[in-house]
């Protein structure tokens, strides 16, 4: 069956030079440093980047970033709080647009 | 939970085993190995005898890479034992690494130990933790390896009892703890005591494990502050994709993404270190394997005669080593091998 979204397009990631090699390299040599061990850990990046995942929602990520993780010795209890933890991020940010919400409509109405 | 072998499963054959992961049509390993610009895998002198006492354990671990448990029977017999002593006491090889199953089952264990010991040799036993408490004929284990100074390794898979559970049994992390505060209580893994308590970490699941180090101090201080536990060095140890661990693979529609991994991740550097190098593995029956998981896949050793009472250690210098694609496993990532990672 064919979907947008294919598992094993993951792979040809490191392919996309073919289209523009200069700016792929420059792009997966940052990539590479920043998850490299420096003031945060490589572990705790890891978890940051499984949290921006959810929010993006990139299933590739996603998939990526739990096996990650799980390997980096998280455990899954700690893998869904930071799903909640981007999940309260996004609720927020639409719940805090309310206080707008209110203050045009105390204006608006008698 | 049963063995493949007790429930008559087709996978418990090594050669099923090796037709699931032929079929994925990998580079084949040794391929990968010249492509990577090095020569095959040889031998260098023998430093490391490991012997398998038996496929007898207490536990059935779901990734149970010999697919031990109480249902198997095949032990070493003394005489086989008494063959592995000759060869000891003539060779150069200074570690004897005693494994299972649980090795402590064989009833010729301990005395096993004691000639060992007799002989200087350094031993390490392979010690799953719960068999210290299994019977009243297990307690005062603690005290007989420190005896003998024996240095003691020890799966725990995880810091928390859900994973360690789902992978070892029900129950086994509680039994797993005490059973290392026990250790602790007669020295060791406690700085200048001498006494090693090495860990082996191994992922609970289609995973691969990350760096040694890290998850070293996180297993050091989860189970300091939570259990008062201390241990020397936590060994991490990549799951070989034979056996239960295979079955696992297949059943969770894992395989083929698992194998890829280990492809993807093969490290050359890794490959100069490979256990089977310096390591002679000898089988329950006496059989000479280039390791331990040639031997559960029934690969003896590539020489004319493949048994420890025949034991030539200048015609296994010669011999090559029998590779194929489960041994991606050794070389993933930092590699493994039985201490850990080797690059
Ligand atoms: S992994 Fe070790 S403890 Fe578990 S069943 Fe196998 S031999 Fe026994
Ligand atoms: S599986 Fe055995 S033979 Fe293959 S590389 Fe590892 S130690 Fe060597």
């Amino acid at each position: 069956m064919e979907t947008y979204y294919d598992p094993k397009d993951l792979k040809n990631f490191s392919k996309i030079g073919e289209f523009g090699q200069e700016l792929a390299d420059k792009f997966f040599d940052y990539y590479g440093n920043v998850f490299k061990d420096s003031a945060l850990s490589a572990r705790e990046k890891s978890l940051i980047a499984l949290a921006v995942a959810h929010a993006v929602q990139c299933p590739y990520c996603i998939d990526a970033y739990t096996s990650d993780t799980l390997e980096k010795g998280y455990t899954e209890e700690q893998l869904m709080e930071a799903v909640h933890v981007t999940t309260a991020i996004r609720g927020g940010a639409s719940l805090v647009h309310s206080v707008q919400m209110m203050k045009q409509a105390k204006k608006l109405m008698m | 939970m049963k063995s493949l072998f007790a429930s008559h499963s087709p996978l418990s054959a090594p050669d099923v085993q090796l037709d699931a992961l032929h079929k994925l049509e990998l580079i084949p390993f040794s391929e990968r190995v010249k492509n990577a610009g090095l020569e095959e895998i040889k031998p260098l002198p023998i430093s490391i005898i490991q012997v398998n006492l038996g496929k007898m354990c207490n536990q059935t671990c779901k990734h149970c890479h010999v697919d031990a448990g109480p249902d198997r029977k095949e032990i070493m017999s003394r005489e086989t034992m008494e063959q592995c002593l000759t060869v000891l006491r003539n060779s150069n090889a200074q570690t004897v690494d005693l494994t299972g199953g649980a090795p402590e089952m064989n009833p010729h264990f301990r005395w096993f130990v004691e000639e060992l010991s007799a002989l200087k040799k350094h031993i390490i036993v392979r010690c799953n933790l719960t068999i210290i408490l299994a019977n009243k004929k297990y307690h005062d284990l603690p005290e007989f390896f420190k005896e003998h100074q024996v240095e003691v390794v020890s799966s725990l898979p995880h810091f928390t009892a859900l994973r360690t559970d789902r992978q070892r049994g029900e129950g086994v992390f509680s039994k797993s703890i005490e059973a290392l505060q026990k250790l602790n209580a007669v020295g060791y893994g406690i700085d200048g005591s001498g006494l090693l308590l090495n860990l082996v970490y191994n992922p609970t699941g289609a995973i691969l494990p990350s760096d040694q180090k890290g998850l070293e101090s996180e297993f050091k201080q989860r189970l300091k502050a939570e259990f008062n536990i201390d241990f020397n060095a936590l060994f991490s140890i990549t799951n070989m994709p034979i056996s239960r661990y295979l079955e696992f693979l297949i059943e969770s529609g894992n395989l083929e993404s698992y194998m890829e991994k280990l492809v993807d991740a093969f490290n050359p550097m890794a490959v100069q270190n490979v256990m089977c190098r310096n390591t002679i593995s000898v089988g329950w029956d006496g059989t000479l394997y280039d390791c331990d998981f040639n031997q559960m896949l029934d690969l003896p050793v590539n020489t004319a005669k493949a048994n420890i009472r025949d034991f030539d250690e200048h015609a296994l210098g010669f011999r090559s080593i029998l590779v194929d694609d489960h041994c991606y496993g050794c070389t993933a990532g930092a590699g493994s091998s039985c201490g850990g990672e080797i690059a």
